[in-house]
């Protein structure tokens, strides 16, 4: 009995793999239906934070050549806009739940947009710091109101500290400046 | 100092071996529990990259894998040392994705459908083309839940 589960134990043990899968959690924007008129909404300057990568991994956010370092904490001001300065995104005064009437920068759009020939490592470097800029400013402001991390709390709140902070990330179709390869 | 002298030979009892298939049962279970099969055989290497917001995948049933990267040395003679997309344990193309996503959605359970989560494992030395590509052709197939694959990093270098 023992001499067979140790064979069985020996055969899982040499198949198992522990890794678990990690990743970044993306949505794709819907193909736009062709039989609409394509939605042109005039997006004011100030609303666009623009983050362009080239093919040589070299970014360029609002104009400025910058480092992957420093994008976190410019995209953080720029999401939440806190001296409510004429060159960050407009504030609309919201209702919430939970936060009451607060001013929040909701017409704020991150633009990305990178070359064919930009590296996939840059690239996801990039998403990523996009997205921790996001969680850190959900995180400070759910520990603020509620005193707990953001992916602790219960769905409503959960969704009153999304649109305290409702930017989106946009991706533009790539260009290709660059040259294939 | 006799006292601490060894008094002859102590014979040790032979060990009890009673609860060995306990053990061995206890361990072959817990092995056969987390145990996850690998579906397929990689022909690339794909080396993700690192990230730190990275989350887990939560059903892996749910979960279709398009891997992207350089052909593995004995398939470079083949396929060259272009990144490839290997769906399954094939080479293909970009336009045989659309494809793809439809079969792996009808093995589906029929509720899971739109809960489809495309999983991209691309080598990180891989160039923006053929992703750019790949997500069109995900958009086309209207599977528009994706996760970027990569290491969960505490911090980035």
């Amino acid at each position: 009995m023992a001499d067979i589960a140790f064979l069985l134990l020996i055969f899982f043990l040499v198949t198992t793999t522990m890794d678990v899968d990690t990743g970044l959690m993306r949505g794709l924007p819907q193909l736009p239906d062709e039989n609409e008129p394509e939605q042109t909404d005039e997006i004011h300057d100030r609303n666009v934070f623009v983050v362009l990568i080239n093919k040589n991994d070299e970014l360029l956010v609002e104009n400025k050549p910058t480092s992957v370092f420093e994008l976190r904490e410019l995209a953080k001001e720029f999401i939440a806009n806190p001296e409510n300065e004429s060159n960050l995104p407009e504030k609309v005064e919201k209702d919430l739940p939970f936060f009451g009437t607060t001013m929040v920068t909701k017409n704020a759009v991150i633009s990305l947009q990178n070359d064919r020939g930009t590296s996939y490592g840059m690239y996801i470097k990039v998403q990523n710091e996009l997205l921790a800029a996001k969680q850190e400013l959900r995180d400070e402001i759910s520990r603020r109101q509620f005193g707990m991390k953001y992916a602790d709390l219960d769905e409503e709140r959960m969704e009153a500290v999304k649109d305290y902070y409702p930017s989106v990330l946009s991706e533009a179709e790539p260009k290709e400046i660059g040259g294939r390869n | 100092m006799s006292k601490f002298k060894k008094k002859g030979k102590k014979s040790v009892g032979a060990l009890n071996t009673a609860s060995l298939p306990d053990i061995v049962f206890m361990l072959l279970f817990f092995f056969m529990t987390t145990t996850v099969m690998r579906e397929v055989d990689l022909k690339i290497t794909v080396k993700v990259p690192d990230a730190t917001e990275a989350e887990k995948l939560e059903k892996k049933s749910l979960v279709s894998f398009i891997y992207v990267g350089e052909p593995l040395p004995q398939h470079q003679a083949m396929f060259g040392t272009e990144p490839r997309i290997q769906l399954n344990d094939q080479f293909k193309r970009v336009e045989d994705i659309q494809d793809f996503i439809a079969q792996e959605r009808d093995a589906m359970d029929e509720n899971d459908r739109n809960k489809m989560l495309v999983s991209l494992k691309v080598d990180e030395k891989t160039k923006m083309g053929i992703i750019v590509d790949i997500k069109m052709a995900l958009r086309r197939a209207n599977a528009l839940k994706i996760s970027y694959s990569s290491t969960k990093v505490d911090k980035i270098k």
